[in-house]
């Protein structure tokens, strides 16, 4: 017979559970041609969630991407997006899917950075109950911490897209010298060509001359 | 029952502890890219659970099968290559900025482990400032709570300076690939305009005495 205390005990062990400190994946994976590839995330009810993703690498930049809820519900769905953000409270406790898919392309695999930030981050003193308010000096320091995160998000962003530039310069780069040297190499081939071609019509024409001269 | 309860909720606290998961097939390798600027930690964290085609459910934990973790860092060496078990944690610290890569595969070559085909495995990838454990580190050097906070803030301005070095080194290297593609149109425009104007004057030249020898004109 299990005694009132230890099950009072265990209620709030399941409370302090589902109320439990929020976590975020930060993922850069490859997505090759013709894929599909679906993260999932057990999530409770009433959580702020936000899914932030960004293609950084391949073809025109973009991918679709489908955000499904346990029920198979669709939240979120775009087609060929280069960069989003979607922020949503879960309605109810669940499995919830999301995907990112290239199947549009035939043959260029795609980098696809996403951010899944689900709840608060969790604080610096999970043991302790924060019951007591902060003194300046720690709200001071709540609020530069703050502050340091969105440097933080700012320079992650800041980083992909200069990544996603860099990544199209690189392309540039090799398709002029690639294509530089096709044109040189189809010119001389072309214009050695026209002047034996033009050659050769005039050398039937002088044996049909000759022909009927005599 | 009352202490299987207490064993179920602890399990629930462990298993609630890895968020995001996906499903892997047998011989498939799932690779990830860090971006990361240099003497940045990173470590990872991950569980599997295998398909039960009995019960339809996922297995708890799954004993015998192993995950194969390769890092590769931006040049291409291997910085890490080792096998874990079902579960298993990852760390390495990056010597050279930039792209390194997680490959993970399961080493599995038990065809009946895998009757259902599917492995789910929960990741978590922590890299620099995320990978300190304050309350470890309070309880080490013996910190008060505005100590700790105020050592937290040293880590995360740190890694920012790290990232703006990296930046730095990045930018060095896109204006480098610019001023590469600039040079590169400059010089194939001006040589190619040369091969067309050569070209042409061969043309003429070699068509005229061609037409000359004919006696056509």
């Amino acid at each position: 017979m299990p005694r009132p205390g230890s099950a009072w005990a265990a209620a709030l062990l399941l409370l302090a559970l589902s109320l439990g400190p929020g976590s975020c994946s930060e993922i850069t994976f490859e997505l090759p041609d013709n894929a599909k590839q679906c993260f999932y995330e057990d999530i409770t009810q009433g959580t702020k969630c936000t899914l932030e993703f960004q293609v950084i690498t391949g073809g025109h930049y973009d991918v679709d991407c489908r955000l499904e809820d346990p029920d198979g519900v669709v939240l979120y769905k775009e087609m060929k997006k280069q960069y989003d953000s979607f922020t949503f409270t879960a309605i109810r406790n669940g499995t919830y899917k999301f995907c990112f898919s290239n199947e549009f392309s035939t043959f260029t695999h795609k980098t696809v950075y996403f951010d899944f930030q689900v709840g608060e981050d969790p604080p610096l003193f999970p043991s302790e109950n924060r019951v007591s308010a902060l003194t300046q000096m720690e709200s001071a320091c709540v609020s530069i911490h703050e502050a340091l995160k969105s440097v933080i998000d700012y320079q992650t962003h800041f980083r992909l897209r200069e990544a996603q530039g860099r990544s199209r310069a690189e392309d540039l780069n090799t398709r002029v010298a690639y294509w530089s040297v096709g044109e040189a190499i189809i010119l001389l081939v072309v214009s050695i060509g026209q002047v034996f071609l033009l050659k050769s019509f005039f050398s039937d024409k002088r044996t049909t001359t000759t022909r009927v001269g005599s | 029952m009352w202490r299987r309860a207490l064993l179920l909720l602890l399990w629930l606290a462990f298993a609630s502890v890895q968020g995001l998961y996906f499903h892997i097939g047998e011989t498939e390798k799932r690779c990830f890219i860090e971006e990361i600027p240099d003497e940045t930690m990173v470590i990872g964290n991950y569980r599997t659970q295998l398909w039960d085609k009995q019960t339809e459910t996922f297995l708890p934990s799954t004993p015998g099968l192993g995950m194969h973790v390769e890092v590769k860092d931006p040049e291409g060496k291997v910085v890490l290559s080792r096998q874990y078990g079902s579960e298993g944690r990852f760390t390495f610290t990056s010597h050279t900025p930039g792209d390194h890569q997680i490959c993970l595969h399961s080493n599995s070559t038990r065809m009946t482990i895998f009757a259902g085909g599917k492995l789910r495995v929960h990741l978590d990838i922590q890299v620099g400032e995320h990978t300190n454990n304050y309350p470890e580190i309070a309880a080490k050097d013996k910190l008060t709570e505005l100590q700790l906070r105020a050592r937290q803030l040293l880590d995360q301005v740190e890694q920012i300076q790290k990232e703006q070095n990296y930046q730095r080194y990045r930018e060095e290297r896109f204006r480098m690939t610019s001023e590469s593609t600039n040079q590169r149109v400059l010089w194939w425009s001006i040589a190619q305009t040369v091969i067309l104007i050569l070209t042409g004057i061969w043309q003429m030249r070699h068509l005229k005495s061609f037409f000359e020898a004919k006696k056509l004109v």
